[in-house]
């Protein structure tokens, strides 16, 4: 499909070549002061080589960027109904806090009198986190949820090693787990077996309690589960698995559902990492950086890794140090220097605007969201399980059945429609699933749009002549269709000069090139 | 409720359109007693005004390093970044989007991800890297697991000059993965031998450059033994500002290069989040972990970016996983990537030049110091001095007088008394030579 | 053509035995539910296998999956050729795309595995 323009931009989609491609020798938008005469002091290991990096004026670069920005899709752009991911709005506040300079301009290795307010900010927001689940302590370091899921396997390995049963080697996951499941449990040095769900996408409670023994290390649950059910059963699952001396870890991804109403001690949880890119508002920045402190029962406190913060009457001390005097049972050390602290700041600043009311609303509204949402499609979607659903709904293929469009297909129109597709084929016992999850910050104007726009939709894909039209899509997007099968084939990884590379089709040519 | 559109009249439509009265009535699964014993001890919601007061109440306790002379380093360090950086990453479309996942709606995000790909291969004077992982110290752990694999041998050998921290992070993973890796002690005198020490059994050796002390080091030779005896060598950088003047590991002979990229994408903010920068070469693609970008058409011809090789990771391989991780730093990456765009060849070598610069004038100003001793010939921008003194009580006196002046060894080695006299000191573009005159006189009086 | 059987396993393998040694690769119903093929890794000569552990890798875009060994033997000969050109496990599943060859060490093991009728009968099960 050709732009139909000379540049090949149309309008405001504007193509934009590679740094690389735009490199003039020498150029920069830096300037700095003048390098002071000095004797050189390098050890001999004095570059001579010229490295290859590209330059350009900061008019260049900052065109270059923005131009790149409104390529992409955002929160701020419109409505990820993505699944476990939990794309709330992310407010503004947090970034104002996040920099300012008591916060951003300070060092992790400056003396402890002269960060005590990193220190506070730090034990406050742990100190929120253990009062909404009612857990012991907290592991603060874990630097994503797939890392906190790691923080709470080492917990639990380290406390069967330290009462002598290093022998129970085996985790039980159920199959509709998030692949970071038996992922984490692996690099913790467990073999996992599957637990089944029932047909009614609950965990199959007979079924584990068949599987259940005193070879059994630990269990991992999500709760509300992948399915988007909430896991009846929870409370008895707890007291099986501790009645075999195992331990419960619950997987902390869609504590939207519940947040500000439950403590999740008073499900019989030994460990659950929480999101705080998911339920606690920080931005997901296209990919991270998040944060997943892990909550820990009073059984696995002893256990948690370094660093960690703790107050004496009114001065905060960082222990930093694993089998020290004050952390003989820590099993080590997750993450360099403090953890991820300006998420902490921006986790902080929302927790403290939301505030308790504020977060049991939340929960409230992601929930009837949902359900509004199942409610309206089942019209014409068929729901994978029957509701009330928590925060988020599964509909498998059924409802394109026969009709030549996939899943892949409708998400593919959704693009076309201006809407970020949900979350495709997970969970994986579900056929063709679609993943839906709202959260609590989309208007009801927005969630009518989506429904009304996925409605529309299915109703021509069950026409059954439409196939052709839903596999052309997308149409409008500033590319299309991308062939994943050829980037995996031939990898292209990096940028390599033009005498290298295969030519470049990207409609513009910089003005520089066409110079030379 | 500032971040909560409904409102009460949209509630109860939805309430009736799903077929119930109250929202309480959706959460029927959950066990009743639990739901209704629920108390939290915690405020209410709060306005933008209540919540600034409070945490800029708490910000002001700490002294930061804008209102204070500061020469700190110990893998984390003070930049100037360029106003527009900061402006670029807070526009929505970057700062709010999702993981890539949906290319069609993310070629911004992909295509900085390639050019950040880019960047780092070639400063790093590798063939390949990754779109990041959490910070430097995991970036270490996952290349030491990385290595267990490619060689399928369980023994690694670290250098006492390689980051504590990245030490710790690194043996506690090891531990669960039953690789067994031996530190070295800490090195400030560079007295260690890695050389004669590297053996058939060991899958990598891990060095840093510059060392943690500060020390410079050609690991050409270290490469080559590695290599005899079917190692790789896997090399850290806690400072990237150094590699726009020193020779990169890449050209060393390193197979695998992970460090952190704070110090080039932003401010300190207390030690994270950072950027875990991890290269390595092509022939062990395919066990590298994270995300990665790579390049392709679409259906029309037109060049685009997808993430790719997917199968390494944990949504498709699952227990088989080359890691368990789930996301990259991308934001941060993204800071790095622009910073080094604004920078350019000629923007960041010289700024390596003047970090460099810098800390020579230091060097100078301090051993003019009685009883300070430089301990390093050769160094980036951060040394080590030996005090007549423990070096912890000294930082605790400069602190005093407004001056943040090094990082005691002892802060990460508290059970070595003989290396209690130690302190690192650092000097970027931000230090002024009025501000290590400074320094050089309050260290006079404490000593 | 006496002597050549044709076998397939539950995880959709098919084995062709000449005798002593076999060839074994999978089935066009794995392909098309893998998807485009993006690599492969075969077993180098020599390597032993046991019936039902793995033997090679087969990875599309969206899947990856193990290729285990039906039958117990030494690897006779790896296709070399497939790493390089990995779609012709999606164009010639059964012919080019073949994975490895094997001896057989225990030649009884075929006994359990499903001939040409079993295996339709299994797919058509799958909704295949």
């Amino acid at each position: 499909m050709d732009a139909g323009t000379t540049s090949g931009n149309r309008g405001l989609a504007i193509e934009q070549p590679l740094i690389f491609e735009q490199d003039t020798k020498g150029a920069t938008a830096v300037d700095l002061p003048a390098v002071p005469h000095v004797r050189e002091r390098l050890g001999g290991m004095k570059n001579t080589a010229s490295i290859g990096l590209p330059g350009m004026s900061e008019p260049e670069a900052v065109r270059h960027y923005t131009r790149l920005s409104q390529r992409n899709y955002s929160i701020d752009t419109g409505f990820y109904p993505l699944g476990s991911c939990t794309m709330k709005h992310n407010p503004r506040l947090n970034e104002k806090m996040a920099r300012l300079p008591g916060f951003a301009e300070v060092h992790p290795f400056q003396p402890l009198s002269t960060v005590q307010g990193a220190l506070e900010l730090i034990d406050t927001t742990a100190h929120w986190l253990k009062e909404l689940t009612g857990m012991a302590a907290v592991a603060m370091s874990p630097a994503a949820g797939a890392h906190g899921e790691l923080c709470g396997l080492m917990c639990i390995r380290a406390a069967h090693e330290a009462a002598g049963n290093g022998n129970r080697k085996i985790v039980l996951v159920p199959e509709s787990a998030h692949g970071t499941n038996p992922a984490t449990a692996a690099l913790c040095g467990y073999t996992v077996e599957a637990v089944p769900a029932t047909a009614d996408g609950h965990v199959d409670l007979a079924a584990l309690k068949q599987k259940l023994g005193s070879h059994i290390a630990a269990v991992m649950i999500t709760n509300p589960n992948t399915c988007g059910l909430f896991e009846k059963e929870c409370v008895a699952i707890a007291e099986a698995v501790h009645a075999v001396g195992a331990f419960f870890y619950m997987d902390g991804a869609n504590y939207n559902a519940i947040v500000g109403r439950l403590r999740i001690a008073d499900l019989g949880v030994d460990a659950m990492h929480i999101n705080l890119h998911k339920t606690f508002s920080t931005p997901h920045g296209g990919g991270g950086p998040g944060a997943g402190p892990t909550v820990l029962s009073a059984k696995l406190a002893p256990f948690a890794p370094v660093p960690q913060v703790i107050k004496a009457g009114d001065r905060y001390d960082a222990l930093e140090h694993a089998q020290s005097p004050r952390a003989p049972q820590a099993f080590g050390r997750m993450k360099g220097y403090h953890g991820q602290f300006g998420v902490f700041v921006r986790a902080l600043a929302y927790m403290m605007a939301m505030g308790a009311d504020g977060l049991r609303q939340a929960s409230g509204d992601a929930v009837l969201n949902a359900n509004y949402i199942m409610a309206r499609l089942s019209e014409s979607l068929t729901p994978a399980f029957a509701g009330p659903c928590m925060h988020e709904c599964v509909f498998d293929d059924r409802f394109l059945k026969g009709t030549g469009v996939s899943t892949l297909d409708f998400a593919k129109a959704l693009i076309d429609e201006g809407f970020h597709p949900p979350t495709m084929y997970f969970p994986l016992v579900v056929h063709g699933a679609l993943l839906v999850e709202p959260t609590e910050t989309e208007s009801k104007a927005s969630l009518d749009q989506f429904i009304a726009t996925v409605l529309a939709l299915a109703a021509k894909a069950k026409t059954g002549t439409a196939a052709a039209d839903f596999q052309a899509a997308p149409r409008f997007t500033p590319r299309r269709r991308l062939d994943e099968t050829k980037a995996a084939r031939k990898p292209v990884l990096r940028w390599k000069p033009a005498a290298e590379s295969a030519p470049k089709t990207n409609g513009a040519s910089s003005p520089r090139q066409a110079a030379e | 409720m500032r971040y909560l559109p409904l409102s009460e009249p949209n509630r109860r439509d939805m309430l009736a359109a799903i077929g119930v009265n109250k929202i309480e009535e959706l959460f029927r699964d959950l066990p009743a007693g639990p739901l209704a014993s629920a108390r939290f001890n915690l405020p209410n919601s709060a306005s933008e005004i209540e919540v600034e007061r409070a945490l800029s109440a708490m910000a002001a306790k700490n002294l930061d390093c804008a209102k204070a002379p500061a020469f700190l380093g110990a893998g984390n360090y003070r930049h100037h970044t360029p106003a527009s950086l900061d402006y670029l990453i807070q526009r929505g479309e970057f700062l709010t989007a999702y993981t890539p996942y949906q290319p069609e709606i993310s070629q911004g995000t992909l295509q900085a991800i390639f050019e950040y790909q880019s960047q780092v291969a070639l400063i790093t004077g590798m063939e390949v890297a990754n779109a990041s992982m959490y910070d430097g110290a995991t970036a270490c752990a996952e290349a030491v697991a990385m290595a267990a694999r490619v060689t399928k041998r369980s023994a690694a050998l670290m250098s006492g000059q390689v980051h504590p921290h990245y030490r710790d992070v690194t043996t506690t993973s090891m531990r669960f993965l039953d690789v067994d890796v031996e530190c070295l002690a800490p090195d400030p005198y560079e007295i260690e031998d890695l050389i004669g020490r590297v053996h058939s059994e060991h899958a990598c050796v891990v060095v840093q450059t510059p060392g943690f002390f500060g020390s410079l080091k050609d690991y050409t030779a270290l490469a080559n033994a590695c290599h005899e005896a079917g190692a790789l060598l896997v090399v850290c950088v806690t400072e990237p500002v150094s590699l726009g003047l020193l020779k990169p590991p890449g050209q060393q002979g390193a197979d695998i290069v992970v460090g952190e990229g704070q110090s080039l994408a932003g401010p300190m903010s207390f030690g994270g989040p950072g950027v875990g920068l991890f290269a390595t070469r092509e022939k062990f693609l395919r066990q590298m972990p994270g995300r990665i970008a790579g390049e392709t058409t679409d259906e029309d011809g037109r060049r685009g970016w997808v993430l790719t090789l997917s199968t390494r990771e944990q949504h498709i391989r699952r227990e088989k996983a080359t890691s368990n991780i789930c996301t990259n730093s991308g934001l941060i990456a993204l800071a790095f990537t622009i910073h080094m765009t604004l920078l350019g060849e000629a923007g960041f070598t010289n700024l390596a030049s003047l970090n460099h610069a810098r800390a020579v004038q230091l060097a100078e100003r301090l051993e003019k110091v009685s009883g300070v001793r430089v301990l390093q010939s050769g160094f980036f921008n951060e040394f080590t001095v030996e005090l007549p003194k423990p070096a912890m009580g000294v930082v605790e006196e400069l602190a005093r007088r407004g001056i943040l002046g090094g990082v005691p060894v002892s802060r990460f080695y508290p059970t070595y008394p003989e290396l209690a006299d130690l302190l690192l000191l650092t000097a970027t573009e931000t230090n002024t030579e009025a501000e290590m005159d400074a320094l050089a006189v309050a260290l006079k009086e404490v000593l | 053509m006496a002597n050549v059987t044709l076998r397939y396993t539950k995880e959709h393998e098919w084995i062709r035995i000449e005798g002593n040694e076999a060839v074994v690769g999978i089935t066009d119903y794995a392909q098309s539910q893998l998807g485009d093929v993006v690599f492969v890794e075969v077993p180098a000569a020599g390597k032993e296998l046991t019936a039902g552990g793995e033997a090679a890798v087969v990875e599309s875009v969206k899947a990856a999956s193990e290729v285990y060994a039906p039958v117990s033997g030494t690897v006779v000969e790896g296709n070399t050729a497939l790493p390089d050109k990995p779609e012709t496990v999606n164009s010639d599943p059964t012919g080019a795309g073949w994975f490895f060859k094997v001896r057989l060490a225990n030649p009884k093991e075929l006994d359990g595995l499903m001939d040409q009728a079993a295996y339709d009968k299994f797919v058509a099960e799958l909704g295949g």
